[in-house]
């Protein structure tokens, strides 16, 4: 829901906060999905991750999650499914060029951003939105995120 | 290294081949074109935009071509621009390097996937084309198809990564080697006047990151505004990285400029030339032309502007004399084919 999703990215780093502390409980969790089997739990953990993340971002389920990057601010939502920055159609008052009774998804991003790292402060990170992001793999599509960051930290882990 | 230079020759007597084959590459630089010549020469560059026919008659092309003659030192074919469906920029594109022409193709993400547009990026550059300008593109509800499929597998940065490694690493996205990689001039696009504004500047730089080495700008009405961004570009050192060519075009009368700015996306235009438009009365044409004149004279004092990329739409024949009447050419005379 577009209101739900404006709500959202005002509270960017809220939740932001929550999802490093769900990241890291997910990651503690570890040893019990390799008991499991990661294959048992994607299917449930997915149904999860898509029913929260679609009520509170509209998520899509790109299964690459890059909120943290775009200030909770969903890219799968962009009728152009733009993961790097705003195109150049944007309405002089912030509103996308197809779709003029939604905020650009980008305009949002860069809100919700500043909100995360505080711009404007002296001492404000390096913001990670203008990070050029990879193309999306479309495999991916349907899968948890989560699921997929755990593994991914977990792999780090065991190659260093 | 033996390979790399047979390309490189030195710089003397190589300024013109026979129609339809490439210059050579000189050292320090990325494509055998010669918009990048020019630019790095550091005389004032001048492009322009050919709309495509909706037409299969090559004479077509030809014809509109010859209207930008010995001003233009770049010739873009637009890739379906406002999502209508026109020849393709890669025909328009090779049917003009055939002749000799410098020309840049338009390459948007609408209508390809990753795996046609990297076939599209080798074949064009086999067919002489020497520049490419990466676009997201235009959604498919501004066009005359809007029930097609968007394809946006790419987008205009991804598209800018993707043509870079081709050319820089000799490989697919995939990893897969090239045998012959393109030798392309790499270029974006860039629109200094849509929200958020701070994003802007910040985001030329990530295009100049993923390959961007010359830009085309959205029309530039508002000086002030650009100054601003360019500004805000020079602070982050940006000037040295890549070429600015800024857009610029005629307007025919203030009816339409304000049907423009009100139904083309992206598209600034401040009230005092729609006003000045509308001043001239019954010689709106002509006051659209001289305000396109004062315009890029006004583009070429500002530091880090290049060159200016003249997008002409319906108006095309009038390119010539808008170039000739500002002056930026100096004595300088961009090639045209010899009849």
């Amino acid at each position: 829901m577009y209101l739900m999703r404006k709500w959202s990215v005002s509270r960017a780093a809220k939740f932001d906060f929550i999802y490093q502390k769900l990241e890291k409980v997910l990651v503690w969790l570890e040893p019990f999905w390799m008991k499991l089997g990661y294959e048992r739990v994607e299917k449930p953990l997915a149904f999860i991750e898509k029913h929260v993340k679609g009520f509170l971002f509209d998520c899509q389920m790109c299964g690459q999650c890059a909120l943290h990057d775009t200030g909770m601010s969903c890219p799968m939502n962009c009728p152009k499914k733009l993961r790097n920055g705003p195109c150049g159609g944007v309405r002089a008052n912030g509103k996308c060029e197809l779709d003029e009774n939604m905020n650009c998804v980008w305009v949002e991003a860069w809100r919700g951003q500043q909100l995360m790292t505080g711009a404007g402060k002296q001492d404000a990170p390096v913001s990670s939105i203008l990070a050029v992001q990879f193309p999306v793999d479309h495999r991916l599509a349907g899968h948890s995120s989560w699921l997929r960051a755990v593994r991914l930290k977990h792999q780090d882990a065991e190659q260093n | 290294m033996s390979d790399l230079d047979d390309v490189l020759v030195d710089e003397t007597n190589v300024d013109e081949p026979r129609a339809g084959e490439n210059l050579a590459i000189l050292k320090g630089h990325s494509s055998p074109g010669r918009l990048e010549r020019v630019l790095r020469s550091g005389a004032f560059a001048v492009t322009s935009e050919l709309a495509p026919p909706d037409s299969a008659d090559p004479n077509e092309v030809y014809r509109r071509a010859a209207m930008f003659d010995g001003v233009v030192d770049g010739i873009n074919a637009t890739d379906g621009s406002g999502a209508n469906c026109h020849m393709s920029s890669i025909a328009v594109s090779a049917l003009l390097a055939r002749k000799g022409y410098s020309t840049v193709l338009q390459m948007a993400c609408r209508d390809r996937n990753r795996i046609a547009i990297q076939g599209e990026i080798l074949g064009a550059a086999a067919f002489g084309v020497a520049n490419v300008l990466c676009l997201t593109g235009d959604g498919v509800l501004a066009g005359d198809h809007p029930e097609s499929k968007p394809v946006f597998d790419l987008g205009s940065m991804t598209l800018l990564k993707t043509v870079k490694m081709m050319r820089d690493e000799s490989r697919f996205l995939s990893g897969r080697d090239l045998d012959t990689p393109p030798r392309l001039f790499i270029g974006a696009a860039a629109n200094p006047f849509a929200p958020p504004a701070d994003f802007r500047a910040q985001r030329l730089a990530s295009k100049i990151q993923a390959g961007a080495q010359f830009i085309q700008t959205q029309y530039c009405f508002d000086i002030p505004m650009f100054k601003d961004y360019m500004a805000k570009v020079g602070d982050l050192g940006l000037l040295d990285d890549v070429f600015i060519l800024a857009g610029i075009g005629p307007m025919a009368s203030a009816k339409s400029a304000s049907w423009i700015r009100d139904n083309v996306p992206g598209i600034h235009i401040p009230d005092a030339i729609i006003q000045r438009l509308e001043g001239a009365g019954k010689k709106q044409k002509t006051e659209g032309r001289k305000i396109c004149v004062e315009l890029i004279q006004q583009l070429q004092e500002i530091e880090g502007v290049s060159g200016v990329h003249i997008m002409a739409y319906r108006q095309e024949e009038a390119v010539k004399s808008i170039v000739k009447a500002s002056g930026v050419l100096g004595d300088r005379q961009p090639w045209q084919p010899t009849a």
